[in-house]
C-alpha cells in the first residue's frame, strides 16, 4: 500500500527496463523516475536507446523485461489507460499530408473520444496558440517543417495529456521556431502542470529547459541529475563537457531498421 | 464506432481528392472491356455463347474491384513510411476498429469504382438482366471488395516497401484474375484449370456477379455467398492480427 502511494508522485517509473532486438541490446536494464510536473531531458548519442525507451513507455514497443508505470498504469497490460494519459510528438513526421491541418487534429480528437463541442473549442484554442488558426484549412503537404511541428504539438496536447513525450522535437527547426515552441511548452508545464519528457541532440536546449537530465549511452543510464549535479560530478564547466566526458568523443553510427532507413532517405531527398 | 467511422471517412476523403486515382483506375478495365469485348464478341457469338459484352462485364467489374481493393494495401504501407501509422497506433482504440474502418473505407472505394465501370459498360452495350437483382449485385460487389481489401491489408502489414508489395500482389493477382472465369466460361476446361478455378476465391465472386447481373451461372449463389462471406471474415481476422503485430 505504501508502494502505490509513492507511485502517485511519479509520472514515469521504470525498473530494469530492457529491450533486446535480435540479440542486440538496445536498452539495458535502465531505471527511471520522473516526477509529476517535472521537465525531464533524455540525452545521448545516436543509437543510445532514447527512442526505443520512448516507444516502450508509449506502448508502441513491448519491452523484453522490466517493470514500468506511466501515470500509475502499466503500458504492457493497461495500454488504453496509458495511451489516454500521454501526448506524443514523434521524431519523424506523423501527419497525414492529404488532410488539412484541421482534419488532422480533428481526427485525433475523435480517436481520443473527445465530445464534439469540447473538441471544437479545444482545437481552436490550440491552433491559435501555435498560430495555425488562419491556416487550419490548408493541406499539410503545403506546410513547412516548423508548421508541421507546431501542428503536431497542438495535436499531442488536444486530449489534455498529463505527460507530453517529445522525441527530438526541435530537429530541423530554425532558432525562432525552436524558441517559440519551447515557450509554449514551458508555459503549459507551468499552467497545467504537464510532465515533459523530451530527448534532444542539442545540449544547450537540455541545459536551458530541463530541470533534470539523464544521460543514456549503450542502453544504460550513465548519469542523472540537475545540470549542476552533472557538471560537479564530472568536474567540468558546462553540460556539453560533462556529456562528452561521460560518453566519450568518438562518433556513433546508428543501426537503423529497414523502415527507418527509407524514412531517412526520404528526409534527405526532401531537403 | 466513432473510430471505425473516422477511418472510413479518411479513406473516402483521400480517394475523392485524388482525381488521377479516380480516373486512372478506370482506364484498364475499360480497355479490357472494349478490346476483349469487341475483339472476341463475334467468335463468342458464333460459338453459341451469346452476347459476349454481357458475359464479360461482370468479369470486368470484378477486375476493377479486385485491383482497387488489393492495391489499397499501399495506403497502409504509405502510412507506415510517412509516419501517420504511429499516430494511429499510439491512440487508445482497439486495433480491430482501426482495421475495420480502413477496410470498409477502401472496400467502399472499390465498390464505387466497380459501379463506375458498370455504368460505363452500359455505353458499350451491357444490359443487366433484371433490375430488381441489382441490389444483390451490389451486395456481392461489396463482399468481394471487402474480402480483397482485407487480403491487401494482411499482405501490406507484413511488408515495408512499395516495390515488394507490388511484386507480391501482381504475382498473386494476375493468375487469380485470368483463372477465375472472368474472361471465359469455365465449362469444358482442362482438369488442371478446373482445379485452380475451384480454389480461386475470385471464381465465386465472378460467378455471383454474373448470376445477379446477366443470369449466367456456373455455381449456386448460396455456395458463392458462403465461400466469399467466410473468406472475408477469415481475412479480416488475419489482417487484424498481422496489423496488431506491426512494430515501428
Amino acid at each position: 500500500m505504501d508502494k502505490s502511494a509513492k507511485a502517485g508522485e511519479f509520472a514515469i517509473r521504470a525498473r530494469k527496463l530492457t529491450k533486446i532486438f535480435n540479440g542486440l541490446i538496445a536498452v539495458n536494464g535502465i531505471d527511471l523516475e520522473v516526477k509529476k510536473g517535472e521537465i525531464f531531458a533524455f540525452l545521448g548519442p545516436n543509437g543510445a536507446g532514447k527512442s526505443t525507451t520512448i516507444k516502450i513507455l508509449t506502448t508502441l514497443l513491448q519491452p523484453t523485461s522490466g517493470e514500468i508505470l506511466v501515470n500509475g498504469y502499466n503500458p504492457i497490460i493497461q495500454q488504453d489507460e496509458v495511451r489516454k494519459s500521454f501526448g506524443i510528438v514523434f521524431q519523424d513526421p506523423s501527419l497525414d499530408d492529404d488532410l488539412t491541418a484541421y482534419e488532422n487534429i480533428e481526427f485525433h480528437g475523435i480517436l481520443y473520444g473527445i465530445p464534439k463541442a469540447l473538441r471544437e473549442k479545444r482545437i481552436e484554442e490550440l491552433l491559435r496558440i501555435v498560430e495555425l488558426w488562419d491556416r487550419k484549412d490548408g493541406f499539410v503537404k503545403t506546410f513547412s517543417g516548423g508548421m508541421r511541428r507546431r501542428l503536431e504539438i497542438a495535436r499531442g496536447l488536444l486530449h489534455h495529456p498529463s505527460i507530453l513525450f517529445l522525441d527530438e522535437p526541435t530537429l530541423g527547426l530554425d532558432p525562432q521556431t525552436r524558441n517559440q515552441m519551447w515557450n509554449y511548452i514551458l508555459n503549459l508545464n507551468k499552467k497545467e502542470n504537464i510532465t515533459i519528457f523530451f530527448t534532444t541532440h542539442y545540449i544547450e536546449e537540455a541545459e536551458k529547459i530541463a530541470k533534470r537530465i539523464a544521460i543514456i549511452d549503450h542502453g544504460r543510464i550513465i548519469a542523472e541529475g540537475t545540470v549542476e549535479d552533472l557538471t560537479r560530478r564530472t568536474n567540468t564547466a558546462s553540460l556539453e563537457d560533462a556529456f562528452l566526458s561521460l560518453t566519450g568523443r568518438e562518433i556513433r553510427n546508428e543501426d537503423v531498421g529497414n523502415l527507418d532507413n527509407t524514412r531517412m532517405r526520404r528526409k534527405i531527398m526532401r531537403r | 464506432m466513432n473510430t471505425i467511422y473516422i477511418f472510413w471517412l479518411r479513406q473516402i476523403k483521400k480517394y475523392l481528392r485524388s482525381r488521377s486515382r479516380l480516373f486512372g483506375s478506370l482506364a484498364q478495365p475499360v480497355l479490357f472491356l472494349v478490346a476483349l469485348g469487341f475483339g472476341f464478341g463475334p467468335i463468342f457469338q458464333k460459338a453459341g455463347g451469346g452476347n459476349y459484352i454481357n458475359f464479360l462485364t461482370p468479369g470486368i467489374i470484378t477486375q476493377s474491384i479486385l485491383f482497387t481493393a488489393v492495391f489499397s494495401g499501399m495506403d497502409l504501407i504509405w502510412d507506415k513510411q510517412f509516419g501517420f501509422l504511429k499516430e494511429t497506433l499510439a491512440a487508445p482504440v482497439p486495433r480491430l476498429h482501426i482495421i475495420l474502418g480502413r477496410t470498409t473505407g477502401s472496400a467502399t472505394i472499390a465498390l464505387m469504382q466497380g459501379t463506375m465501370v458498370m455504368l460505363l459498360s452500359l455505353l458499350f452495350g451491357f444490359r443487366p438482366y433484371d433490375f430488381s437483382r441489382l441490389l444483390f449485385a451490389f451486395l456481392f460487389m461489396f463482399i468481394i471488395a471487402f474480402l480483397f481489401t482485407a487480403l491487401g491489408s494482411a499482405i501490406a502489414a507484413l511488408i515495408d516497401d512499395f516495390q515488394g508489395f507490388q511484386f507480391i500482389v501482381n504475382f498473386l493477382l494476375m493468375p487469380m484474375y485470368f483463372l477465375s472465369g472472368a474472361l471465359f466460361p469455365l465449362d469444358g476446361l482442362p482438369k488442371i484449370f478446373t482445379i485452380i478455378a475451384t480454389v480461386n476465391p475470385l471464381t465465386y465472386g465472378v460467378d455471383a456477379l454474373r448470376t445477379c447481373l446477366v443470369n449466367i451461372s456456373h455455381l449456386s449463389l448460396l455456395l458463392d455467398l458462403t465461400v466469399l462471406g467466410s473468406l472475408a471474415v477469415a481475412l479480416l481476422i488475419v489482417s487484424s492480427y498481422s496489423f496488431s503485430k506491426i512494430q515501428i
